[in-house]
């Protein structure tokens, strides 16, 4: 089984984050960086289809320079080759999308993974677009993965419920919480991940379609009463939410 | 500028959300001037243009259709490029539901639009699309514009009001539709949460519990409460991480973000990642033991206190109150 996975560096989730002097992007000093949360379900998942099917795993990442710290950190989880996109900058989703897409062309994988969204832009965009532009299926957010070597069935869930999709290789899958349990990178691996050599190609520029025009915090909430102590304060707070916050 | 609006349903059913993304694109097309076309897809649908006739559609094209039954995104995207072109819309518009965040990348790579995700804001400055978004879970907002058509927007479902609105009768059209070929992930299965729970994206009311529950054997309180308000149950991450509930419980950034009329977090700290989830909610009430958990930092109404001696008293007042 040839498999790809779309792998990208993000802010850690407990990162404290600072609009840059430019309010277009985030200030990067001091912020650390991580693969992806969800990028870790998609290796994880690379890695369970080559230990079942055989075959190898390559990681690719789109980005600058700071992008192969992902590209290494998916090698010592086991993956066998990365594959560094080098961006122009500026790139909108669609423009990503197509660099990735063209990177993957022509390679004959089965199947490829991403994340579900990556925790910065938060648009989980990417692998649905890169799909197309491959002409495979994709179903994203996937909690359960199953393959018989030529199909595959998944469940993705929406708002109430959950639906099974069926599907012939090669296929795009985005994985959601719950699909895996990610591995922690052995020593072997981190080893191996500081050796192997990692390919570059360049991505094409392309115009954005979507502009940037600022970055805000957002509206800070006013710390509200403290209504009491223990169970005596709940008459009160039941109150306050019929007469003054009007909610009950 | 012409808009299409997706309507979104399952089942039969119109969701919400649908409506929400129609009500926005009647605002923008008022202020604009152009034309306003809501989309249903299904098999057997008929029946749904009663529901949507009165929310401010001029016309309303139905793609009824057996391969369209259940969700598919190819077909989805299919169809729904069909409709940009039949009523030479600029803007495809949609809620970001599950269905609505697979489908609009899709159907913005089809139609090469640019891609406008789980809009919080949308209005239009000087004929230029512009909208805001949440970033980074919600902890930094980004306002971006749409600097070419045609655009595809998805909505943050619960934010954007449903308003009925008089406009003259709207025109119903019958799609004409080849989806022969199209599909090839196929769904072959649908299956609703069990009791027909409902999702924290979707509740008025939301309570979580966290780690201050101390086991999941207490998460009946959290249930009950829920229920005495007709809301949904939510969690928080750690809780989730160490299998006490289900993933699709998470509030949170690696979660879901929500915004209910009430949230209710007890025994919930309050970690930066798990308020991003929910800081956009109305009214937050916070049940927590430490009176310096940062919870209260962004609770209107706060008791301190241990939840599971809280919970049972907070659901029997409310029960009173129905009575």
């Amino acid at each position: 089984m040839n498999i790809a996975v779309l792998v990208k560096l993000a802010p850690d989730t407990e990162a404290a984050l600072k609009i840059d002097a430019d309010r277009l992007k985030i200030a990067t000093v001091d912020i650390n960086y991580v693969l992806n949360p969800y990028d870790e379900y998609a290796v994880e998942e690379g890695l369970r289809w080559k230990e079942k099917f055989g075959g190898t795993t390559t990681v690719f990442s789109l980005g600058r320079e700071e992008a192969v710290k992902a590209l290494r950190n998916a090698l010592a989880m086991g993956a066998d080759e990365a594959v560094h996109i080098v961006s122009p900058g500026g790139l909108d989703m669609l423009g990503k999308a197509k660099a990735l897409a063209a990177a993957l062309q022509g390679r004959g994988f089965d199947v490829i993974f991403a994340g579900k969204q990556s925790v910065d832009d938060d648009c989980g965009a990417v692998g649905p677009m890169t799909a197309y532009y491959l002409s495979i299926p994709h179903i994203s957010t996937v909690v359960k993965l199953d393959c018989d070597g030529s199909r595959i069935t998944a469940w993705r869930e929406f708002e109430g419920g959950a639906e099974k999709f069926e599907c012939p290789l090669p296929v795009l899958i985005t994985a959601q919480k719950g699909l895996n349990e990610p591995r922690y990178a052995s020593l072997k691996g981190i080893m191996f991940s500081k050796k192997k050599e990692i390919a570059v190609v360049e991505a094409a520029p392309a115009q954005a379609k979507i502009e940037i025009l600022k970055l805000n915090y957002p509206p800070v909430r006013q710390a509200g009463k403290i209504v009491g102590q223990g169970v005596e304060a709940v008459p009160k707070l039941l109150q306050l939410l019929r007469e003054e916050a009007k909610v009950l | 500028m012409n808009i299409l609006t997706y309507i979104e349903s399952r089942e039969g059913k119109i969701r919400v959300a649908g409506l929400e993304a129609l009500s926005a694109g009647r605002r923008l097309v008022d202020a604009a001037g152009g034309k306003l076309t809501a989309l249903l897809l299904g098999s057997g649908i008929d029946g749904l243009t009663e529901i949507v006739r009165g929310c401010g559609a001029d016309a309303i094209y139905l793609a009824d259709h057996p391969d369209l039954a259940l969700y598919s995104p190819e077909a989805y995207c299919e169809t729904a490029a069909t409709a940009m072109l039949k009523s030479n819309a600029q803007i495809f518009l949609l809620s970001a539901t599950a269905l609505g965040r697979d489908l609009a990348p899709l159907a913005a790579a089809k139609l090469d639009a640019g891609l406008l995700t789980d809009c919080t804001e949308a209005a239009l400055e000087n004929g230029q699309l512009v909208v805001k978004r949440p970033v980074y879970g919600g902890r930094l907002i980004m306002t971006l514009a749409a600097a070419s058509l045609p655009v595809v927007v998805s909505l943050r479902p619960k934010i954007f009001p449903v308003v009925k609105c008089e406009v003259a009768e709207p025109t119903i059209e019958k799609l004409t539709l080849n989806l022969d070929g199209v599909i090839r992930a196929r769904c072959v299965e649908t299956k609703a949460e069990a009791g027909g729970k409902l999702d924290v994206t979707e509740a008025d009311v939301v309570v979580s519990g966290g780690r201050g529950l101390r086991s999941p054997d207490n998460f009946h309180l959290i249930e009950e409460l829920a229920a005495a308000l007709r809301g949904a149950v939510g969690a928080s991450r750690p809780v989730v991480d160490i299998g006490w509930r289900p993933h699709s419980e998470q509030v949170g950034q690696t979660g879901k973000v929500v915004s209910p009329t009430l949230y209710i977090a007890a025994g919930i700290s309050g970690a930066i990642q798990h308020l991003a989830g929910m800081s956009s909610s109305k009214v937050i009430v916070a049940i927590n033991k430490d009176p310096e958990a940062p919870i209260f930092k962004v609770a209107d109404y706060g008791i301190v206190g241990d939840a599971l001696e809280i919970l049972p008293v907070l659901t029997q007042a409310v029960k009173a109150l129905e009575r």
